[in-house]
């Protein structure tokens, strides 16, 4: 049975605990931070096990095999430079055609890879978080892309080291899309399932929309946060909803989140 | 001897917490597979619960629920409370519990890795946070209870192994006492 020193310890640590959780967000986010760093040892030693496992598994592999690839990538460098050059030229004409027409110039786009070094162990919400913060450069809402350039999310929090990416289909990442088809229909692209990851519900669509499956979906550009045009997913099947007034489409997103390892961090 | 074993449990009881919460967050191979995480703290806290003081059950609570809602989205200190009530529940009535019946460990793990994900998402429903719910989250909390009865008794195993290696061994008394011995003379 609970004693009264018990009843007051417990007291204390509930009132400790309310008074936490009424912090201000930046507090929180240090105390997290300062929290989080406890564990910094233990993910060390798992990446650095985890580069070991890899050298060993690469010092198996036979010399031929190296040479092969090392062959095939000089290769693909090559035609790379070859491209990059043209595109260059490219880009050199088009920023001097806009002013040549007086139109506003294009900015280059900036990208800062970043590695995934901590998943989200709570089962109701979706984030990941990546090793990039403040001292990087990194401010809240900045758009989070794979490394093939599909959209993965945008940065929730950052502190100095660290920053928390919420993904699509987590509530509280909700993004203004388009569809690539004839109608361009609009609608915004919310949470789905505890159990689909790879899934994401468009809602928000007019009940005239002509969508069909496999047809790509696209950021909008509405809202602020995510610029137009960043790739999405595709169409996978659509059904009214509320007695035919509008209708919500399935969409299967391009990234794999459970394969997600490096990331790209969108500057403006 | 029994107050330095029993620091020494707390202090496996948190390291075993920290453990988990850094193996909740590194490694995700069961969720991938099941399609939901598996939570070890209540498990742990079902074994501190029966086994150890209430300043451990507190300090676990403490210690777990902050380590997993700093790594988490979660609002820092919201599993602190469903895995402190659980705790203090199992506690209060340890001497109506038949702790050593593995049967009793699984029932209780059973019951605690339901109850404190469930407490927790009132907890963040209550404070206006909107986590991600729908009928596979029924299936979350049935993999997670399931996982964490499983786990509650492997717990008791593996802190009776650390008991047993790093304790003293405990001599048992001969029944013979020597100033008892009756001479018998000539």
């Amino acid at each position: 049975m609970l004693k009264r020193p018990h009843y007051i310890a417990l007291g204390l640590v509930v009132v400790l605990t309310l008074t936490i959780l009424n912090l201000p967000s930046q507090t929180t986010a240090r105390l997290k931070l300062g929290i989080g760093s406890m564990f910094l040892p233990l993910f060390g030693l798992a990446t650095s096990s985890q580069r070991l496992a890899e050298k060993a598994g690469n010092a198996i592999v036979p010399r031929r095999e190296l040479l092969a690839q090392n062959e095939a990538l000089r290769r693909e460098n090559q035609q790379l430079h070859l491209q990059l050059i043209d595109a260059e030229k490219t880009v050199q004409e088009n920023q001097h055609l806009r002013k040549l027409l007086v139109w506003q110039q294009q900015s280059r786009l900036k990208l800062k890879p970043a590695q995934v070094v901590l998943l989200e162990p709570a089962n109701w919400w979706r984030t990941v978080q990546i090793d990039l913060g403040t001292r990087d450069g990194l401010s809240n809402n900045l758009p989070v892309l794979s490394p093939d350039g599909f959209l993965v999310g945008r940065i929730s929090q950052v502190t100095v080291t660290r920053s928390q990416v919420v993904l699509l289909g987590d509530p509280n990442c909700k993004v203004a899309a388009r569809v690539d088809n004839p109608t361009s229909d609009t609608g915004i692209i919310g949470a789905s399932g505890p159990l689909d990851r790879d899934f994401v519900e468009m809602g928000f669509l007019s009940r005239n929309a002509n969508l069909k499956p496999g047809q790509l979906v696209r950021t909008w550009g509405k809202g602020g946060i995510f610029p137009e045009n960043i790739p999405i997913g595709n169409i996978i099947d659509t059904h009214s909803i509320e007695y035919g007034s509008s209708s919500i489409a399935r969409v299967k997103l391009a990234v794999n989140f459970g394969a997600l390892d490096e990331v790209l961090v969108r500057f403006p | 001897m029994k107050t330095r074993m029993n620091w020494l449990d707390t202090i496996f009881i948190l390291l075993a917490a920290v453990l988990a919460v850094f193996w909740e967050a590194a490694f995700q191979g069961i969720r991938h597979l099941l399609g939901a995480q598996i939570d070890l703290l209540p498990p742990l806290m079902v074994y501190a619960s029966l086994s150890a003081g209430l300043s451990t059950v507190v300090l676990l609570a403490l210690c777990g629920g902050l380590g997993f809602d700093s790594l988490s989205a979660n609002p820092l200190g919201i599993s602190v409370l469903p895995l402190l009530a659980v705790g203090v529940a199992i506690y209060a009535g340890r001497e109506l519990i038949l702790r050593d019946q593995t049967f009793a460990r699984v029932v209780i793990g059973l019951g605690a890795s339901l109850t404190v994900p469930v407490l927790t998402l009132i907890l963040l429903l209550t404070t206006s946070h909107r986590p991600l719910l729908g009928w596979g989250t029924l299936w979350q909390l049935l993999v997670m209870s399931v996982a964490g009865a499983l786990a509650t008794p492997v717990f008791f195993e593996l802190f009776g192994w650390l008991h047993r290696t790093l304790g003293r061994a405990h001599v048992s008394e001969l029944s013979f006492r020597p100033d008892r011995e009756i001479r018998r003379g000539r």
